[in-house]
């Protein structure tokens, strides 16, 4: 503890809020990931602490450092856009991933994958009301 | 009870936290059924890992624990695409 003790009592308490916001809603994540009992429930539970536990912290740390150097610190936020653009990438090729091994297995949780077929021209269309000839 | 100590119990209070967070993922990493699973933990403890790493730059005050954090955050996001992409089709670079 030597560079935090310089700060102001308002920023002081700010940044101990924030944290503490921060780290209580990652680990009310890792908690859900841990109680779910499906993947596909599982896979919203990080997000939990990568959306706002993310922001918290950032947050967190951009005023700390930028009351601690009397000018404003903003390279926080990086960190804070990158997971906020990554985080949904990862996840959504996960959950893909996952209905794709599923349904290669045969498995009953996920829905088989329906055929949309566009009638040709000159075929009847059923799903317009035409009866088969 | 001054400002700066409420500051120096919440960062250690958050950095517990963390830390058992990083158990909890541990755990399903350890058990979890299926590989998917274990991706998925493994991502969050790369975020969880990262959100560490910045509450030690907060608690010492010094700037240099942030080049670390987006480096983890950066090396997270690569290997966790490189894993789904291998459970989707069983190769990396195609």
């Amino acid at each position: 503890m030597t560079g935090a003790a310089d700060l102001p009592a308002w920023a002081a308490l700010l940044t101990a809020f924030l944290v503490l916001v921060g780290a209580g809603l990652t680990l009310a994540g890792a908690i859900g990931n841990l109680r779910f009992g499906s993947f596909f429930e599982r896979v919203h539970a990080p997000t939990l602490g990568s959306s706002w536990g993310t922001g918290a912290m950032v947050l967190a740390s951009m005023l700390c450092f930028s009351v601690l150097g009397s000018r404003p610190v903003v390279h926080e936020i990086l960190i804070g856009i990158f997971i906020t653009v990554t985080t949904p990438v990862t996840l959504m090729l996960l959950a893909r991933a996952t209905i794709y091994r599923d349904r290669s297995e045969g498995s009953e949780r996920v829905p088989p994958r329906t055929v949309m077929r566009l009638p040709r021209r000159g075929e009847p269309n059923e799903d317009a009301g035409d009866t088969p000839s | 009870m001054t400002a700066a100590t409420v500051l120096l119990w919440s960062v250690t209070a958050a950095q517990v936290m963390l830390v058992v967070a990083m158990g909890c993922y541990t755990y399903r990493l350890i058990r979890g059924p299926r590989a998917q699973d274990r991706v998925l933990s493994l991502d969050a403890m790369y975020v969880t890992a990262m959100l560490l790493v910045l509450t030690t730059g907060i608690r010492t005050g010094s700037a240099i624990y942030f080049e670390g954090a987006l480096i983890i955050a950066v090396l997270g996001f690569v290997s966790s695409i490189a894993l789904a992409k291998f459970l989707m089709r069983g190769e990396v670079i195609e």
